[in-house]
């Protein structure tokens, strides 16, 4: 039998696996994986900060369903992609780390280049290994993309010391999963979808709270085809944005500190909140004891440590999304349907009427270059078909509000973490997983500096992303806060002056532009997408522009406050 | 109130720093740890004593069943179950005193386990309660050393068949 080194082996374990792309940077412990890679057709992005790496490998794996990759070296390299797997922890996404580490016999003696990484990424991964014996190796990486891909998606780190990638296995050894204290419940609980079902059948003011569990557990469909059929309402997570069309009258859009105002009054009135793949995060529930008075919560998630976790359930039925809402829709359709919807026509009808009393708005004939006219232009230029990152902050929460999500896996943001820096290398992983579409980084000029560097990565790998940069000179977010609970105290949140970005992204070999008048948005933005290349558009916004409505913090989500 | 959680786990290494890493990040404090080896070798138990609410409890447990290492997880009913700890003692003494220490020593079936000019090492194992009678009564004399394994403890048998 023929021997190949622990690093080819890592190879083929991840051809197998079906891995066409990673994201990465070398170093001294992963020379030996490089070396294999060399001859390998897997793709490599090579990133400028690790971080980068794994913020890409998240946002890969969000827009196409897969696992995403990201490969480090030890030491720094690893706990540089820290940020980007807690990212990918907090919002569930499944991704596989690489990580070199220094040789076997030298762990535990503060080699060079050595850190802890099991120990510092245990609290921020699904699971992870540090592989001891080169016989464990294909075993590891199989049951690897296992954990990170069923149950709850996640985040699995595998650490290599250099022995073992240098070391030789048989090149026939297969891995195998063994793993008894694993078995994700997928089918929900027969009596509870029934229990489920004559609950909302029976419910006046039902409204549905779609997260994004639905969207990895590719359950888009059978939610809209719930939803319309039984007439419910839909509200969304910030991450369940895309689960639902928004432009269809049911949806009510996203809840929240920054939601829709007819969603939070949708859940302040509803009797029945039907959460799927959600955990009810602080910034929707607002003050929890506030949050939802009247209503019962039926609450269908894959995790059983996120039911009853935040709020309290009346049915809790653990499983797959998809898996429930089918056997949810045989069970509820069987039932005389016009009864039902009968019964939550007026429901239905009053929620029409606030989202036609309280849409999202902004002052439109202002002459100043506001934020949600760039994102509106966005959406008519690209017909709701690009795929949207952004970074965290304002910019973040002006793309939920104005673009129009109707497709599961096209808006790709950091919601649990909140991480800034995010926007940039998530579009660079989401144009390598779907170069067929135009990815556009909707972001903040605070953030994208946090990651400023992977513009060289967009350009060099001829990874045609385009940013759209609303350019406040704050940190913007920050700064409204500053002004409304901080009496416009401004500390250290203005960073005017002294970036300018048009010349940034012409130094890294993109192109830039710069918008400083509203009629001049949208032929920028044709502009931008026409050019094969990365663009940048700096637009210069209206500078103390503020995200509206707004729950206060601590305060109840009926409590919204407005423009003046 | 305090919980016994009897925790089956994967005998693979880091398993135990995961599981209490877990208590500390979720803000709960363990009491007592003990671990060993259980009759299949693959598999460790792991007895955490931890003092918590009802509902904090069930979301602990239900965060460890999400660790991939562990089998199973049994919270031990107080009323149900036999529990000990193994505690080494060690007291100081003179000739004055120490036949009245072995009196208690007695009383208590507990055992001298090393003796020396100045003290006493006695090793005792029992519940909570009594361990603490027994080390309450020794204070009086002067503990010098007190080691404590952690609480054991194994539900009782089905007693009607």
């Amino acid at each position: 039998m023929s021997k190949i080194t622990g690093a080819q082996m890592i190879i083929n374990c991840l051809k197998q696996e079906g891995v066409e792309v990673i994201f990465g940077y070398p170093g001294g412990k992963v020379i030996p994986f490089y070396d294999a890679l060399f001859d390998s057709d897997i793709k490599h992005v090579l990133v400028r900060h690790e971080q980068g790496a794994a913020h890409a490998a998240d946002s890969y794996a969000r827009v196409t369903g897969k696992v995403g990759v990201c490969v480090s070296t030890s030491g720094p390299g690893a706990t540089n992609l820290v940020t980007g797997i807690a990212n990918a922890h907090m919002d569930s996404v499944p991704i596989v780390a690489i990580t070199g580490q220094v040789a076997t016999e030298e762990i535990g003696t503060d080699a060079f280049q050595e850190a802890d990484v099991t120990g510092i990424t245990a609290p921020i991964t699904k699971h992870n290994y540090l592989v001891k014996d080169i016989k464990n190796l294909p075993s590891i990486i199989k049951e690897a993309f296992y954990i990170a891909s069923t149950g709850r998606p996640g985040p699995v780190v595998i650490d290599v010391p250099i022995d073992i990638s240098t070391g030789l296995i048989d090149e026939d050894e297969k891995g195998i999963i063994d793993l008894p204290g694993y078995k994700p419940t997928l089918k929900g609980n027969q009596k509870q979808i029934k229990q489920a079902v004559e609950k909302i059948y029976n419910s006046k003011k039902p409204v549905i709270f779609s997260g994004g569990g639905v969207i990895s557990s590719n359950a888009s469909k059978e939610l809209t085809e719930f939803a319309i059929k039984a007439r419910i309402p839909v509200i969304t997570s910030l991450l369940g944005m895309g689960s639902f069309p928004e432009d269809n009258e049911l949806a009510l859009n996203m809840a929240g500190m920054h939601g829709t105002r007819y969603a939070n009054m949708a859940f302040t009135d509803a009797d029945l909140v039907i959460g799927v793949g959600v955990r009810f995060d602080d910034r929707v529930t607002g003050k929890l004891s506030e949050f939802a008075p009247n209503a019962d919560i039926v609450h269908i998630d894959i995790d059983p440590a996120e039911i009853g976790k935040v709020v309290k359930t009346i049915i809790p039925i653990v499983g797959n999304a998809k898996d429930v809402l089918q056997d949810l829709i045989e069970r509820y359709f069987k039932k005389d349907n016009k009864k039902s919807i009968a019964r939550k026509e007026k429901w239905v009808e009053h929620l029409l009427d606030l989202k036609k009393k309280y849409p999202l708005q902004y002052d439109k004939e202002s002459p100043n270059l506001k934020p949600a006219y760039i994102v509106e232009k966005i959406y008519e230029v690209t017909k709701g078909d690009a795929i949207i990152c952004t970074e965290v902050g304002q910019n973040q929460m002006w793309a939920a509000q104005f673009y129009r999500f109707t497709k599961p896996r096209s808006f790709i943001s950091s919601g649990g973490l909140g991480t800034m820096g995010y926007g940039l290398p998530a579009a660079i992983g989401a144009k390598a997983g779907r170069p067929d579409k135009h990815v556009i980084d909707i972001a903040g000029d605070g953030s994208i500096q946090m990651v400023s560097q992977e513009l060289a990565t967009a350009v060099s790998n001829k990874l045609p992303v385009k940013i759209m940069l609303l350019n406040n000179g704050y940190l913007g977010m920050v700064r409204q806060w500053q002004e409304l609970f901080f009496n416009r105290r401004y500390s250290e949140t203005c960073i005017q002056g002294c970036v300018d970005f048009v010349k940034l992204i012409e130094a890294y070999g993109g192109v830039g532009i710069r918008v400083k008048e509203k009629e001049d948005v949208e032929g920028a933005i044709k502009k931008a997408l026409e050019i094969d290349n990365t663009v940048l558009i700096d637009f210069w916004i209206e500078e103390e522009e503020n995200v509206y409505p707004m729950v206060a913090p601590g305060a109840p989500i009926s409590e919204m406050l407005d423009h003046k | 109130m305090n919980h016994i959680i009897s925790v089956l786990v994967e005998n693979k290494a880091g398993v135990l720093a995961k599981i209490s890493g877990l208590f500390s990040r979720r803000g709960f404090n363990i009491e007592s740890l003990a671990v060993g080896p259980t009759e299949n070798k693959k598999i460790s138990r792991i007895t955490i004593l931890v003092n918590a609410e009802k509902q904090g409890i069930e979301q602990v447990i239900k965060q460890l069943y999400k660790l991939i290492n562990v089998l199973k997880i049994q919270e031990l009913d107080p009323s149900n179950i036999v529990e000990r700890e193994l505690v080494l003692v060690k007291v100081s003494t003179n000739a004055k005193n120490r036949a009245e220490i072995l009196e208690v020593v007695n009383i208590f079936r507990a055992n001298i386990v090393d003796v020396a000019k100045k003290s006493l090492l006695i090793e005792i194992t029992g519940t909570t309660s009594k361990i603490k009678a027994f080390t309450d009564l020794l204070d009086t004399y002067g503990i010098i050393e007190i080691i404590r394994t952690g609480k054991i403890a194994c539900s009782r048998g089905n007693k009607k068949d």
